[in-house]
């Protein structure tokens, strides 16, 4: 067995569909890289670089949240936002970015940093899966 | 018999509903069609979303994670998805009666989040708990939507307000077909596992079950309200078409038979003018 059964949907769309030899994200827990054969798990998604690896090539794309259930023979991932480096607007991420870095500037209340850091992380995750 | 009129501007104004039901059928049509591209996009979503989590609850085994095992407040909070515009059949009133009919609710003990007027309305007129009314949603439904409103129903969850969640919308079954379901959120209802054969291996998570649930079942309820929007709007659309088109041909069949009846009786007074003029000469020459 050495290749898996990739499969990244969101609300909107089928993102990805194919087969992969490892696929790399970011969880709650750290970056972590899937191989087949991995044990049965869930993980929580955080806002990173998503990298599909399926032989030499390599695909990136910018994974928003969601989770992922990684099984042995497969790994399903169901995300709310994920972007291919082409979809994302440049521009619009560093505007996004100057602007959630002024709003934690400007300390407000619990739920207007966490948001604000949310959108931090998103930005920086966009401007990073262009490079 | 009534006048000829009578008789034609009778048939004046069906002509003139008849052009309305057909305009409004044509617009539900391609309503509808984008409608149902949309539901099949997101049915990959709900569809990948149901058999994961069932899965990963076939394979967590026994565990007292609050958002299956339920908590002990006999309230019900029931999703009301509906339309905001009526002419649509009897789209809006078969998913209202899902709630009025059912023996499970009694009206005392139920809180309604109606989306969509129709539903509120009928609903508030048979004196129900209308917690919320969220009719802009139906318009364009988005994730974000769900996710809200699943952020304010996890928090009366949470705080014990109410015990069990309901969803009641419209699934589109096909153009034709669309059937009022009600549907159970919360607590999740333990799935029958179809005979994967995989249930066996352990499911891990990271981090710790109670978290990864934590953190999963409110996405996986925003999935299923996102997907019964769609549905719905789907099924409000070819709820509409069906109505409408049956509305145009009602019409048709009413001109054809005032048209039949305006010449009958045109022929009438024909006949009635010509008998007076045979008779007046007649009396003349007689």
């Amino acid at each position: 067995m050495d290749k898996f059964k990739l499969r990244i949907v969101t609300p909107e769309r089928v993102f990805y569909e194919g087969e992969a030899d490892m696929v790399e994200m970011n969880t709650t827990e750290g970056q972590i890289g899937c191989y087949p054969g991995h044990i049965p798990l869930t993980v929580i998604i955080r806002p990173g670089i998503l990298s599909i690896h399926e032989g030499d090539e390599v695909k990136t794309a910018a994974l928003h949240e969601g989770f992922a259930e990684i099984l042995p023979d497969s790994v399903n991932i169901l995300a709310e936002t994920v972007e291919w480096p082409d979809e994302i607007d440049e521009e619009r991420a560093r505007a996004a970015l100057e602007r959630a870095k002024k709003r934690l500037e400007s300390k407000t209340d619990d739920l207007e940093m966490s948001r604000a850091e949310t959108a931090l992380q998103r930005a920086i995750t966009r401007i990073n899966a262009l490079k | 018999m009534a006048s000829m009129r009578d008789i034609k501007r009778r048939r004046t104004s069906i002509q003139g509903t008849q052009q309305i039901t057909k305009a409004m059928k044509l617009v539900s049509t391609v309503k509808l069609q984008r409608a149902r591209s949309n539901a099949e996009k997101s049915h990959n979503y709900f569809d990948t979303m149901y058999r994961t989590v069932c899965s990963i609850l076939a394979r967590v085994g026994e565990t007292d994670h609050r958002f299956l095992k339920g908590n002990d407040s006999g309230r019900k909070a029931v999703i009301v998805i509906t339309s905001n515009r009526g002419l649509a059949g009897g789209y809006n009133s078969s998913v209202a009666k899902l709630v009025t009919t059912n023996p499970d609710f009694s009206k005392g003990d139920i809180d309604i989040y109606t989306i969509g007027n129709k539903g509120y309305e009928i609903l508030h007129r048979n004196g129900y708990n209308i917690v919320r009314n969220l009719p802009d949603i139906i318009e364009a439904p988005t994730f974000a939507d769900a996710m809200g409103l699943t952020n304010i129903l996890l928090e009366s969850y949470s705080s014990g307000e109410v015990g069990e969640i309901y969803l009641a919308y419209t699934f589109f079954k096909n153009t034709v077909t669309h059937v009022p379901t009600l549907l159970k959120l919360l607590p999740v209802a333990p799935i029958d596992e179809d005979g994967d054969g995989n249930v066996d291996s352990i499911m891990n998570f990271e981090p710790g079950d109670e978290e990864a649930l934590d953190m999963i079942i409110p996405k996986y309820i925003a999935g299923q309200i996102h997907g019964a929007l769609i549905e719905a709007l789907a099924s409000e659309n070819g709820a509409r078409m069906q109505a409408m088109d049956n509305a145009t041909s009602n019409a048709e069949d009413m001109i054809d038979d005032l048209t039949l009846k305006y010449n009958r009786a045109r022929q009438g007074s024909i006949t009635q003018e010509l008998t007076e003029i045979i008779a007046g000469s007649q009396a003349l020459n007689g």
